[in-house]
């Protein structure tokens, strides 16, 4: 038996897993219509590549990775794109995201597959871009890029996660006992890229059959499955390091720093299905359970409409609405027309039957229950009066951004308060301060330039004119012996620039040097209009351009600032 | 619930102070067994008045009144009170005890979970201070009165004929008199009629209650066991120095309401300390301040004093004895 070890904390409640694990995992059925989000990474949403009308096979990469932490996106089966455009996205804001809506042609016809048969063999390098490529993300809900994560070498542990602590999800559960050996087969490529000195796999006790076909599928792999007790949040990254490690990762460090990376045991599946058959991540496990009338798990389709899927599973009356997620950690969903995307482990149809509603919340009666069900080992209770009372500096102090919001405390609270949602006010309070706060600099920023170039304008025209003025006194005396020279240029405007100042010089060296040749030739011939009257006409059009030049610079300054008001505005 | 978590359990503030009151039924049956039926005369006037002061200040602070008198504090309060004051004391004295724990200790700070002191024990000293005669006439064990005699008592301060006092002190009390007028501890606890083993018992009752409460993961253990070392730390060497003028540590954990303090005074959580840590401090050095007060103060029933003392220090101590965040130790390993 292994040495395991313990987080401070934890809850144990009631777990609603087996009523939805009594049969096997389902092929969904294909709905009408694919809702496919372009956002299902934790960076940008992906840059869609097909266009509307556009047929499309099942595997084909239909969007782009945006940047580092985006993920590319993969038709889910074959049809025709028939929109792009902003549609309900599972988030609890409800603002909806750009989805690719595919109409299925009903052939499920795969794109070309290319399986990297020799991945043993092959440079990390080129594997962790084929990760990319197919879009795999962590699926335990993060949704970070695994070939980010799997870059990481010459770790002591690789940690699996298979804990799946939280109550009502089974998908992982199912997994595990049904695909253990693609799990494995993933685990190898995912071994093969960090070099572990171990590999742990992480399984609550309350799933024997996960645990027993795990360790079958492990027989000779030399990875390890270790029974952990059941315990809620035992499946949080940092929480099953922990157990299995005994290391604690504190908040704002990476576990690669401590010589641990973690994957979830569904990532390892899909990168398994990526690398050794060529399968993008298209599809997932989902939990489908609460009030309806067939609990259980099915494979569905990306972008599947979570109505469908309920429906599928026989909603019952009195569900008032779908969590996505777990009853501790998830969210209701604002709509159930939003597509499903890589997260979307669970689909809990919310009845008061199945989750009743919460007695009123009472005063906090400072029972400490909070602070002994913490896994952070945090102050639940004095993070909310600090947050109750808007001292958010003293909440800060106090950790408040170590909260993973497992939501134990609110779980234990006697007082019936809901504590987590004081720690999301608060978070979103200080994270609008600290946004108020880079937009007043950057306005001081903005303020603090206009005073400086409004100095130094002020100065290079203070120059400008007393350069102008030496030249003046510079013709001036050049035209002693000239009285019929032309007089010096009042005309000219005193907002002149540069190119206005050097035509001038140019112009008055030009004028010298004919005055110049005029009286060597003068000598010999009396002095002719036509000279002098093409002097003036080069003056007066060097003036005109100064003019034209000065004006148009003038309506130039409030169009940039105005451009750069806007960009601020953009993004803010 | 509009947002996670979707689930809580179903452990409310109710749940918590009726096991509270469940717990203490132990000690309450010994008391009647031993002082008799005034008891619940005490408890019943501690109740009464509780509930009418706290729904009169909840509505005069503009509170749902029906919701906060569900709760159970109140009662918690009351009970604790009773129980600490004289069996057969006049029917005023608890009446204004718990009136003034009720409306002054807790609702005039805000209420249930915003007093920084336990109200009981606020209620007690106020009355210790203010009418000591009247509390240190603690019913003797052998009350040789009935159950309507005891009644007429406390309502009417009337005695039978024949009957010209039936009050005595406490066992505290009594040794410490005794002490002063140079009799040896051993000599006065082998009288036989001052209640020692009646306490006792009393004392075992509170101290099942307690263990229950834990068991039910309702108290925690830091506290109580703190508080009784705190008293046995000061009690054994001195004992063990001059046991003819200190009494034994077992006198002492069994003696007054040491283990009423332990298990039901100094576990309140709202004017207690949060961190575990923080519990053991506080638990201890309201042990320390028992003995100190009992054996070197005035009041030889100083749980009061001590836990209201020590109530001062609870926002340092929780301050102090803040743990460190997952990650924060060093190294990383347990």
């Amino acid at each position: 038996m292994r040495a395991l070890y313990d987080f401070n904390g934890g809850v144990h409640p009631p777990e609603h897993k087996a009523i939805s694990t009594g049969t096997p995992i389902r092929q969904a059925p294909v709905p009408p219509r694919l809702y496919v989000p372009m956002s299902q990474s934790l960076g940008n949403a992906a840059l869609p590549c097909v266009a509307v009308g556009d047929t499309v096979l099942k595997g084909q990469k239909i969007a782009e990775p945006d940047g580092r932490l985006s993920a590319a996106v993969h038709a889910p089966t074959s049809g025709r794109v028939v929109a792009i455009a902003p549609h309900a996205y599972p988030h609890p804001s409800g603002l909806s995201e750009l989805a690719v809506v595919i109409e299925p042609d009903g052939r499920d016809a795969w794109t070309e597959r290319r399986p990297v048969a020799d991945w043993r063999v092959r440079p990390a390098g080129e594997l962790l871009a084929r990760l990319a490529e197919m879009g795999v993300v962590g699926l335990g809900g993060a949704v970070f890029p695994t070939h980010l994560k799997a870059a990481a070498s010459a770790l002591d542990t690789l940690v699996i996660n298979g804990a799946e602590c939280e109550p009502f999800i089974s998908c992982d559960d199912m997994l595990m006992r049904e695909r253990a050996g693609g799990i494995v087969d993933g685990i190898r490529v995912l071994a093969h890229l960090t070099q572990p000195r171990e590999v742990l796999i992480g399984v609550e006790d309350n799933k024997p059959e996960a645990i027993a076909a795990l360790r079958q599928a492990c027989a000779g792999s030399g990875f390890t499955v270790v029974a952990v007790p059941t315990k809620y949040p035992s499946g949080g990254a940092k929480q099953l390091i922990r157990i299995l490690t005994g290391k604690a990762v504190p908040h704002g460090t990476r576990s690669t720093e401590m010589g641990v990376q973690c994957f979830n045991v569904a990532t390892a599946y899909s990168v398994g299905r990526a690398i050794v058959h060529g399968e993008p991540v298209i599809s997932r496990i989902v939990t489908l359970t609460g009030d309806v009338e067939r609990p259980h798990n099915v494979e569905a389709l990306l972008g599947t409409p979570v109505r469908f899927l309920i429906e599928y599973a026989g909603r019952r009356a009195g569900v008032d609405a779908v969590l996505m997620g777990g009853p501790m950690m998830g969210f209701a969903l604002p709509d159930e027309d939003a597509g499903i995307t890589k997260a979307s482990n669970c689909l809990i149809a919310k009845s008061p039957a199945v989750l009743p509603p919460r007695p009123a919340a009472m005063p906090c009666i400072r029972c400490g229950e909070c602070a002994s069900a913490c896994p952070v080992e945090l102050q639940p209770m004095d993070l909310y009066w600090f947050a109750k009372a808007k001292n958010f500096g003293k909440a800060q102090e106090w950790h408040l951004f170590d909260c993973i919001e497992c939501g134990a405390c609110s779980y234990v609270c006697p007082s019936q308060i809901p504590l987590v949602d004081y720690y999301r006010y608060a978070k979103g309070e200080i994270w609008a301060a600290e946004h108020d706060k880079k937009a007043a600099d950057r306005a001081r920023a903005r303020h603090e330039f206009r005073q400086f170039r409004l100095e130094r304008d002020k100065s290079e025209k203070t120059q400008r004119l007393a350069e102008r003025a030496a030249i003046k006194e510079k013709e001036l005396a050049a035209s002693l012996g000239q009285p019929a020279a032309p007089a010096p240029r009042a005309a000219e405007p005193a907002v002149a620039d540069d190119d206005a100042k050097k035509a001038a010089i140019q112009a008055a060296m030009e004028r010298a040097a004919a005055r110049k040749a005029e009286k060597q030739t003068g000598e010999a011939a009396p002095a002719g209009p036509a000279p002098a009257a093409a002097l003036d006409d080069a003056k007066k059009a060097a003036i005109q351009a100064a003019m034209e030049r000065a004006a148009a610079r003038k309506a130039e300054k409030p169009a940039a600032r105005d451009a750069a008001q806007q960009k601020d505005d953009k993004e803010r | 619930m509009i947002s996670s978590p979707f689930m809580a359990r179903p452990t409310t503030v109710s749940v918590v102070m009726l096991k509270v009151l469940a717990a203490l039924v132990p000690g309450v049956v010994l008391s009647v067994y031993f002082y008799g039926v005034g008891v619940l005369a005490q408890l019943a006037l501690a109740s009464a008045t509780a509930l009418v002061a706290e729904a009169a200040m909840l509505r005069a602070r503009g509170q749902p009144v029906a919701v906060f008198l569900k709760d159970g504090s109140a009662l918690v309060t009351a009970w604790l009170l009773a129980l600490a004051m004289p069996p057969l004391g006049a029917w005023w004295l608890v009446v204004v005890a718990t009136a003034f724990a009720i409306v002054i200790a807790k609702q005039l700070y805000g209420g249930l979970g915003n007093n920084p002191f336990n109200p009981a024990m606020v209620g007690f000293a106020a009355m210790i201070v203010a009418f000591p005669a009247q509390m240190a006439q603690w019913g003797s064990a052998v009350a040789p009165l009935s159950a309507p005699e005891q009644l007429a008592y406390i309502f009417g301060r009337a005695l039978p004929a024949g009957i010209d006092a039936i009050v005595s002190a406490t066992p505290l009390d009594h040794l410490k008199t005794q002490l002063s007028l140079g009799v040896p501890i051993a000599t006065t606890l082998a009288e036989p009629l001052h209640g020692r083993a009646a306490g006792q018992w009393v004392a075992a009752g509170y101290l099942a209650g307690a263990l229950w409460l834990w068991q039910q993961r309702l108290i925690p253990w830091q506290t109580p066991v703190a508080m009784l070392a705190g008293v046995a730390t000061l009690a054994l060497p001195l004992w063990l120095l001059d046991p003819a003028r200190y009494a034994d540590p077992l006198f002492h954990l069994f003696a007054g309401a040491t283990m009423l303090g332990a298990g039901f005074i100094v576990t309140d959580p709202v004017s207690g300390p949060t961190t575990p840590r923080g519990r053991l401090i506080f638990g201890f050095l309201v042990g320390v301040l028992v003995y100190v007060i009992r054996v070197f103060g005035g009041f030889p029933d100083s749980i009061a004093f001590a836990v209201l003392i020590m109530n001062i220090a609870v926002p340092f101590i929780d301050h102090t004895t803040r743990p460190p965040v997952f990650g924060a130790k060093k190294g990383g390993r347990a």
